[in-house]
């Protein structure tokens, strides 16, 4: 390939990735609300509400309040969904490898991941709301709070990887190909449980949804750091808010469920292309029900010092005992 | 960063209100910050006066009761009983024992939906939908069963001066049976998801804690005061209507939770059970409900004439869900009261938040403000301003105020 092809590919590949990011992160949204709303009794809206409320939101007036810095506080948004949509363009979808799968791996998505999260933190802040203010501050907060359990659980499966003498267990591509389910014994599940466990409680806290949504908090906060944005901008965070919850989904869908239909079944390569991507819808919806919809149907809102001490305590000791289970599992696995 | 305290922003201010998710009803809170930790709350009530009793004072007391359906929209029938029952003080208008019953009985179903919407409104402030969905849900049985026996869902004009407007017909009974024994089986299942859930332990254990003093000195009514501790209920008190042939005790978090804590989550201990009360006090009603009349003057030109001969004044209370609601009248020989005073039971309650709210979080406002549940409306009863500007009065200006109407009314 030469050089112009690499970057034609890389160029088409971000374009279909953002589309697809946008357009299923909406659609998720959409289920996830239709989700609550059966839990709760209720008939909830239609599946394509997000995509009503996006096209609106484009529509309205695009307010920058007097106390707010402009340009931090139009870039925010801005950035939130370029470095949203960035992160996707790292992760496997399906049999889809990803587009810029080559140049960065499992550690560069930890490191992308909060950037969206810190461009609200910046948007926050530039907002010049008392309110936007100590959202942004809980958003820090629950930042720092997450990584520990998130790293933990990273780390563990790319370092099983890598006593298994898979080489290059950081990357995405090999991880998706390798499901680790089938590299550790029993001890190893029961610690790649608890990991997957603790992902799925660290994703609400990376989407703030409840019971981790301290840093919008409507009854408390009135929004938190999203408070001051209207119109284009609060569209944007939202198409980001979307992008991200794919993210999430397809990260713990290839750390965790990474399977793909070709591989059980033989068929045409265009037909299990197509196989593979539904399948993979599948899976993230499986994830979508169980970390977002599921979790925050069941509980109340935590405190800020509370949702530190749990990513902190509980979780981070849940991770430690999950790496240690991990660990014994390649020790035995090596004797 | 420097160590000059100069620069630093601590503490800072965070308004809430007038208007904010967290409060359903308008009112001005500022808090004097540290970080999320609150120094120092204030609030400044007042936003949403209405004139209703500037309105009832042209009014004759028939309207007028019609006007107390409308000063609380959830209790729509504690502000009509006791402006009633003032008035019949007055009148010495003795009211048919049916009529007390039927009285005590719609106040008894609105203490359960009130108190279910009030449970609702706690799981929504803290983060809880699918709580407050569920317990909206179960509260559409006593809307229900009020609009069958009222005629209405919420402003129930069941009340009259001297009885009730409506009496029960005897296919009535079945739907209040059934009602009553959709409750009794609901009552496990909402102190189980309510009291044994995990995430609401962890927000309302120890928040927000008004202790027995405060509780006292602040003068507090209702399930706030019970749920520190108070032993008080003017349904036991000083019994009225059918109140005093019944057998009520009231609920104390310590019978149910072997202590008490003063905090949020003894204060929806408190209002559960009373659920439950309320239950098996329309039970024992229905039991005991006499027949006859449930009016004592049923022509209204007649009362209306009774109205100008009135002379004289009295207090008339009523515990409605969120405790002690008075109502005072004075009668002048006019068709019209002189003079006519609502204190709602939220007026007794609001000076409790300061207690609450200080050296908690950001994050209890909500809950905290919404746990002695607030009815802001009805508690507005004046708003002084002047060139614009809406001043503060101090105590001495008020009790000024105060000894000058009084001089003025015994002129």
């Amino acid at each position: 390939m030469t050089l112009i092809e690499t970057i034609l590919a890389a160029v088409g590949g971000t374009v279909a990735m953002a589309v697809f990011g946008i357009v299923a992160g909406l659609f998720f949204l959409g289920v996830d609300r239709k989700f609550a709303a059966l839990m709760q009794a209720r008939i909830g809206p239609p599946l394509r509400q997000p995509f009503i409320d996006a096209a609106k939101l484009m529509r309205k007036e695009n307010i920058v309040p007097e106390n707010a810095i402009p340009w931090i506080f139009n870039g925010a948004p801005i950035l939130a969904l370029a470095s949203a949509i960035t992160i996707l363009l790292y992760l496997p979808v399906g049999s889809i490898m990803p587009v810029l799968g080559g140049a960065g791996d499992l550690i560069l998505v930890m490191y992308l991941l909060t950037i969206p999260a810190l461009a609200m933190v910046v948007g926050g802040f530039a907002s010049g709301s008392p309110y936007a203010t100590v959202g942004a501050q809980r958003e820090m907060v629950i930042l720092i709070a997450y990584e520990l359990p998130l790293a933990i659980a990273i780390i563990a499966i790319a370092w099983r990887l890598s006593m298994a003498g898979i080489a290059d267990p950081f990357s995405l591509t090999t991880i998706a190909a390798n499901p680790v389910w089938g590299v550790v014994g029993p001890v190893g599940a029961v610690g790649l449980l608890i990991l997957l466990g603790i992902l799925a409680w660290v994703t609400p806290a990376e989407l703030s949804r409840i019971p981790f949504d301290a840093q919008e908090a409507e009854t408390e906060l009135a929004g938190g750091l999203l408070v001051e944005y209207s119109g284009k901008n609060f569209a944007l965070f939202y198409l980001a808010q979307a992008v991200k919850t794919i993210v999430m989904a397809a990260l713990a869908v290839a750390l965790f469920l990474p399977w793909n239909l070709s591989s059980f079944v033989a068929m045409a390569p265009a037909v299990a292309v197509a196989a593979d991507f539904v399948f993979f819808l599948a899976k993230v919806l499986l994830v979508v029900f169980f970390s977002i919809s599921l979790i925050r149907v069941s509980m109340a809102r935590f405190r800020i010092n509370q949702i530190v001490s749990i990513y902190w305590v509980w979780l981070g000791l849940a991770g430690f005992v999950g790496l240690a289970l991990v660990m014994i599992d390649a020790i035995l696995a090596g004797v | 960063m420097s160590d000059d305290p100069q620069k630093k922003m601590t503490p800072y201010t965070v308004p809430i209100g007038p208007t904010h998710p967290a409060l359903k009803e308008p009112v001005m809170f500022t808090f004097q910050m540290n970080g999320e930790q609150i120094l120092k709350a204030d609030f400044a009530p007042g936003q949403t006066h209405r004139g209703i009793e500037w309105m009832g004072m042209r009014r004759n007391p028939v309207q007028i009761v019609h006007l107390t359906d409308r000063i609380c929209g959830i209790c729509g029938v504690s502000h009509s009983l006791a402006f009633a029952r003032a008035m019949e003080q007055i009148m010495e208008i003795e009211v048919p024992e049916r009529a007390d019953y039927v009285r005590t009985i719609i106040a008894e179903f609105e203490r359960i939906q009130s108190h279910l919407l009030w449970a609702g409104v706690a799981a929504h402030e803290l983060g809880f939908d699918t709580l407050l969905h569920l317990t909206w849900r179960v509260r559409e049985q006593a809307m229900d069963t009020i609009e069958l026996l009222t005629g209405n869902r919420v402003n129930y004009g069941i009340i009259q001066v001297g009885g009730v407007r409506r009496d029960f017909t005897p296919d009535q009974f079945p739907a209040i049976e059934e009602t009553l024994q959709y409750y009794s089986d609901l009552k496990s299942k909402l102190l189980k998801i309510f009291l044994e859930d995990k995430t609401i332990q962890m927000r309302c254990r120890d928040c927000g804690v008004l202790s027995y003093d405060d509780a006292l000195k602040l003068c507090t009514v209702g399930p706030t005061a019970r749920a520190s501790g108070l032993n008080m209920d003017v349904r036991v008190d000083y019994p009225f209507a059918a109140y005093g042939d019944l057998a009520i005790e009231p609920i104390l978090p310590d019978a149910y939770m072997g202590e008490t804590r003063g905090d949020v989550f003894d204060r929806i201990v408190v209002r559960l059970l009373e659920v439950d009360q309320s239950v098996d006090i329309i039970r024992q009603c229905l039991d005991r409900m006499p027949a006859g009349e449930v009016i004592a003057e049923p022509k209204l030109a007649k009362l209306l004439n009774q109205f100008k001969k009135a002379h004289g004044e009295a207090l008339g209370r009523h515990e409605a869900p969120r405790g002690e609601v008075l109502h005072y009248v004075r009668m002048d020989g006019k068709e019209h009261p002189t003079s006519w005073k609502v204190k709602a039971s939220s007026y007794s309650n609001l000076m409790s938040w300061i207690p609450m709210l200080e050296g908690e979080q950001i994050a209890d406002i909500p809950i905290i403000v919404a746990s002695i549940d607030p009815c802001l409306s009805c508690t507005d009863r004046v708003a002084v301003v002047r060139s614009g500007e809406r001043g503060i009065m101090t105590k001495e200006e008020l009790h000024r105020l105060s000894v000058e109407k009084t001089r003025r009314l015994s002129a």
